[in-house]
């Protein structure tokens, strides 16, 4: 297969074709990957033409081309963030060194954990959503979810190419085993508890791509600060395509509000359901449910390998570079709340290992932004409600607060407090059931479920009209 | 380092499976179940959480007495399934900030029982004819690998994720020294270069390398877990024999009374008194030996339970021990001694045997449980004299404690009767761990002399024992006092970590097995490491585990 022209077929800006041994690796690797699209990639529409972004190249105009393409047909590219030849770690033990452009052999194997575990979330989240094509409620939100997958399709390629590249065979066998788990198997689960969640209906399709790609944003951007440079690199190009899919939940999100704010104000009893939406406490639900299944994704409070990443500098803070002056982290610490003899008291812990927490710090902030744009909509149209996020202890299955239990507001309860409302703060089977009635797909260019507002600006420029999925 | 400084209540070992924090025990017919579901906030002793399955001292007391109660209260199992209760974690092996504050002692009596206890399952399957298999549903590191190196088969989880890995040099700077090291070159016969690799990976390996390396021994998708691991007991159970029919007798707690006076502390049991004189820094046990025949046969041998003399003598033996190791770590010479009717005793070593070779599973598991006992006694980090007095019963399995011992004195009083007497059993019924007799040790440079001694099982005097080597003195009867006291007055000046590397090497001439391999190299690698200031100086790796910064070596080699 010399004759293959890589630049075409798999669009990089890492020399694949001078590189023999990334181009063996890719050869084996890059079948295996189309018959997991196949089999595991969106249900049906793989041969309809799709209007998707495709990165052709790392700079301004190349990384973002829009044209209509089918899905197995994508050009999965590997790009990263343009090298700084000069560039220093920046933070933690190694600080002031030059960057690694090789892997340094101590940290051979958090490396290729750090790099495993990010990378299963990313075919992880395609497998999540594969049945979603079925019951898109427009065209435009069709596009999106595809554009979605097969963006996340290039952030596994994203990590295979650092696998492939850094790690031999162990990295070979790591690549191969990412293709192998399946979301919610009961034999080869996804590595994070999350990403084994079934995301069968829309609205938990915001909320995942709200909650959990924010929390890839999160790992990424933490990732972007590592002294390894192709990591660094790699992960900076990632959040560029990153930022769709959170605007994807959150806009997602915003309209399915809007809409159920305005169907609320058009029913006499003021019930959203009654008029074929999504009523704003089960929203809540929904968001109770996703966002502390999302928190877990930090890992725990008080982490030794939270430390380590950091002391290491494989692992920075988001923004270590710009918004931190000082970047060892050492002789200073941060407060907890911990459950002692039924009450909350305060516990110092040493600032590095608590880097989980510093971490999801800053992701709890930029969700709770969005929840009050989402409030001021709600406002705007008149209606009295208020969504909420829950505490950061409630509904928690690791961490500091996973054994005990917590109201939204964070109070200690009971065990049996916490069950006697559990279908008040979570999203219940029968809420589920009502959403899939609701899930009907809506095809036809131009229009748009019942239960969700459109959008207030089509994709590139076109008018929500637009055909960005052809069916002919 | 953080050494326990609050005076800790003693450690003590009694315990059913009744109060089980840790462990649970389900016996159906031939087939027993060891589950463990570590409690969180279980620990012995405060100051650590038993994250993901990871153990302390008291998790291995539950299944100390768990693999106890599997000998002699459901002698029909022949097939022990050892798994875990928690969602995707098998065990994460003895847990770090336990061991890390953790006095030094107490982390080698640790590293020390635990072993025992491993080599309890090796035991009972050489022995017992008891089948251990390792189910392996989840992650299993360290310890947690450890114990599964002592089943007879291990099978790991096929989810993907789940590794087998002995993580602690590069992760904390010290040995999976509690036979993972030895049993997996030895028993398990794995390549040294994987072994190498294995124990350098702290990640460890999936099913896919840990079977090409022979760490494991297969493994089943969690879809097929049950069906597959029951298929398994099932090929375990029928080259077991099948089912048995055996009925088991009641463990009751042995019964110990703690007196203390100034220095003076006495533990008393009805066959075994244990004296610690804290000013000598001295102990001293004697074990009672039998007052009464041996029953006329093996149906009164299982009416009288765990209270027969040769059962009930040699646990409270054993509790003594551990006593003196977890509870009086400064007494660092113990003086063994015997009372009693030594014609009794080989009465009792006839009855056993005879039993034993009849098929009778009690009278085999006694035998077992004295010969596991008296190791636990060759593996005392202590200075041991044997006092050979009148009025003593050193004959038969109790002449094994003074062959245990690392100087026997002898009274040669013309006065006073004073004998001690072989029986077959010395010659065979209880090796040590490097799987011969202590008769065969003693005179590893004459064989010949253990063939004259099988046809002396007569009682011999102190003049004769000392002409054959029984003993090492025998002092007459007006040297005894000051000769005796002298000795153990100069033993007690002695380095105790000078006298313990010594005796450890002394004790156990002739080739290694993987057993003498383990507790040697516990009692030398492990223990160095453990001390080196890479593990536990101010930086050190252990201490440093779960610190924000990372440990700083001293790299010279030696
Ligand atoms: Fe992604
Ligand atoms: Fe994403």
């Amino acid at each position: 297969m010399g004759a293959i022209d890589y630049q075409s077929r798999i669009p990089n800006n890492v020399h694949l074709s001078d590189d023999r041994r990334l181009q063996r690796a890719l050869e084996r690797w890059q079948p295996n990957y189309l018959s997991w699209w196949q089999e595991m990639g969106p249900d049906g529409f793989q041969t309809k033409d799709i209007y998707l972004r495709t990165a052709i190249s790392a700079d301004r105009q190349g990384w973002a081309h829009f044209d209509y393409v089918k899905m197995p047909d994508y050009r999965w590219g590997i790009f990263l963030a343009e090298p700084d030849p000069d560039r220093e770690i920046h933070f933690g033990d190694h600080m002031g060194k030059p960057a690694w452009q090789t892997v340094p052999g101590e940290f051979r194997n958090v490396l290729r954990r750090i790099i495993v575990t990010q990378g299963d979330t990313e075919p992880a989240s395609v497998e999540q959503q594969r049945q979603l094509g079925n019951t898109a409620p427009s065209l435009y939100d069709l596009r999106n979810l595809f554009q979605v997958n097969v963006e996340e399709g290039r952030h596994l390629w994203a990590m295979v190419y650092l696998l492939h590249s850094y790690f031999g065979r162990e990295g070979r066998d790591e690549a191969e085993e990412l293709l192998a788990r399946r979301s919610g198997d009961e034999d080869k689960p996804r590595i994070l508890d999350a990403f084994n969640q079934p995301c069968n209906d829309w609205l938990s399709f915001f909320c995942f791509t709200m909650f959990a790609d924010r929390d890839g944003k999160y790992q990424l951007a933490a990732l972007a600060e590592s002294a390894f440079d192709p990591l660094a690199r790699t992960c900076k190009f990632m959040l560029t395509e990153e930022a769709h899919h959170l605007f994807v939940g959150d806009t997602g999100l915003e309209r399915i509000i809007r809409r159920s704010a305005e169907l609320a104000q058009l029913d006499p009893n003021g019930d959203a359901r009654a008029q074929g939406g999504i009523d704003l406490p089960t929203i809540q639900r929904f968001i109770n449910f996703w966002f502390s299944y999302c928190l877990d994704l930090f890992g725990s409070e008080v982490s030794t390998n939270a430390a380590d990443y950091f002391g290491q500098s494989l692992k920075g803070r988001f923004g270590e570079a710009k918004r931190y002056s000082e970047h060892t982290a050492l002789g200073q610490s941060k407060t907890f709340k911990v459950l002692k003899d039924g009450r909350l008291v305060d516990e110092d812990v040493p600032l590095r290992n608590a880097m989980n927490e510093v971490l999801r710090d800053d992701y709890i902030d930029e969700c709770g932004n969005a929840v009050r744009r989402w409030n001021k909509a709600i406002a705007k149209l008149g209606l009295d409600f208020e969504l909420s996020l829950p505490s950061r202890r409630f509904h928690r299955r690791q961490g500091l607060y996973a054994d005990a239990h917590f109201d939204p507001a964070g109070n200690p309860i009971s065990e049996a407090e916490f069950e006697a409302n559990r279908d008040t703060w979570l999203k219940t089977e029968s809420d589920m059931e009502f959403v899939r009635t609701l899930m009907q797909p809506c095809h036809e260019p131009g229009k748009i479920a019942n239960w969700i507002a459109p959008p207030r600006k089509g994709i590139n420029g076109q008018p929500f009209e637009f055909e960005y999925v052809r069916f002919a | 380092m953080a050494a326990n400084a609050a005076p800790q209540p003693p450690v003590r070992f009694d315990t059913h499976p009744d109060h089980y924090k840790h462990w649970n025990l389900t016996v159906d017919g031939a087939v027993a179940r060891l589950n463990l579901e570590v409690d969180l906030h279980g620990g012995l002793r405060p100051g650590y959480e038993l994250k993901l399955n990871s153990y302390d001292l008291g998790v291995d007391i539950e299944l100390a007495d768990a693999v106890r109660r599997l000998r002699f209260e459901h002698p029909a199992v022949r097939v022990v399934v050892v798994s875990s209760s928690l969602p995707r974690v098998f065990c994460a092996g003895a847990n770090i900030r336990m061991l890390a504050s953790s006095a030094h002692g107490f982390k080698v009596n640790f590293c020390k029982f635990t072993n025992e206890t491993r080599c309890e399952f090796e035991d009972m399957s050489a022995h017992s004819n008891t089948h251990f298999i390792a189910a392996v549903n989840g992650a299993c590191a360290g310890g947690g690998y450890e114990l599964a190196l002592a089943c007879d088969e291990i099978y790991l989880i096929d989810d993907g994720s789940s590794t087998v890995s002995l993580p602690e040099v590069p992760l904390l700077g010290v040995l999976p020294g509690t036979g993972g090291l030895t049993r997996v070159v030895d028993k398990r016969k794995v390549r040294r270069d994987h072994a190498d690799l294995f124990c350098t990976k702290a990640e460890g390996f999936r099913l896919r390398d840990a079977l090409r390396m022979n760490l494991v021994d297969g493994g089943f998708p969690r879809s097929k877990w049950d069906e597959r691991i029951g298929a398994k007991v099932d090929t375990a159970l029928h080259a077991r024999g099948g089912a048995g029919s055996e009925q088991g007798i009641a463990l009751t707690p042995v019964s110990r009374t703690v007196t203390v006076e100034g220095a003076v502390t006495t533990v008393d049991y009805p066959s075994v008194s244990l004296r610690i004189d804290g000013d000598q820094r001295l102990a001293e046990i004697t074990v009672k030996g039998p007052t009464e025949a041996p029953p006329a046969d093996a149906a009164a041998l299982h009416a009288l339970g765990c209270e027969s003399w040769a059962l009930r003598a040699f646990r409270e033996l054993d509790d003594a021990l551990l006593e003196l190791r977890f509870n009086h770590p400064t007494e660092g010479l113990v003086l063994l001694r015997t009372e009693g009717d030594p014609a009794l005793v080989t009465a009792w070593d006839d009855a056993l045997s005879g039993w034993r070779e009849g098929g009778d599973w009690l009278a085999r598991e006694i035998q077992l449980h004295q010969g596991r006992t008296l190791r636990r006694l060759d593996n005392m980090a202590r200075s041991m004299f044997a006092l050979i007095e009148p009025g003593s019963c050193f004959a038969g399995v109790l002449y094994e404690v003074a062959l245990s011992a690392d100087r026997s004195y002898m009274l040669d009083d013309p006065d006073q009767d004073n004998f001690v007497q072989l029986h077959a059993v010395n010659f065979g019924a209880f090796p040590t761990h490097n799987k011969r007799t202590r008769l065969d040790i003693r005179f590893l440079g004459a064989p010949e002399t253990v063939t004259q001694l099988r046809s002396q099982l007569e009682p011999v005097d102190a003049a004769e024992a000392q002409d054959l080597g029984l003993v090492t003195l025998s002092p007459d009867d007006l040297d005894w006092e000051d000769e005796v006291r002298i000795e153990i007055e100069e033993r007690v000046s002695l380095s105790p970590d000078g006298l313990t590397g010594m005796e450890q090497n002394l004790r156990f001439a002739g080739a290694e097995t993987c057993e003498t391999k383990i507790f040697g190299r516990l009692t030398a690698w492990q223990n160095w490491i453990f001390q080196r200031p890479n593990a536990v100086g101010e930086r050190g790796a252990l201490v440093m585990y779960g610190h924000p910064e990372k440990p700083v070596f001293d790299w010279k080699r030696t």
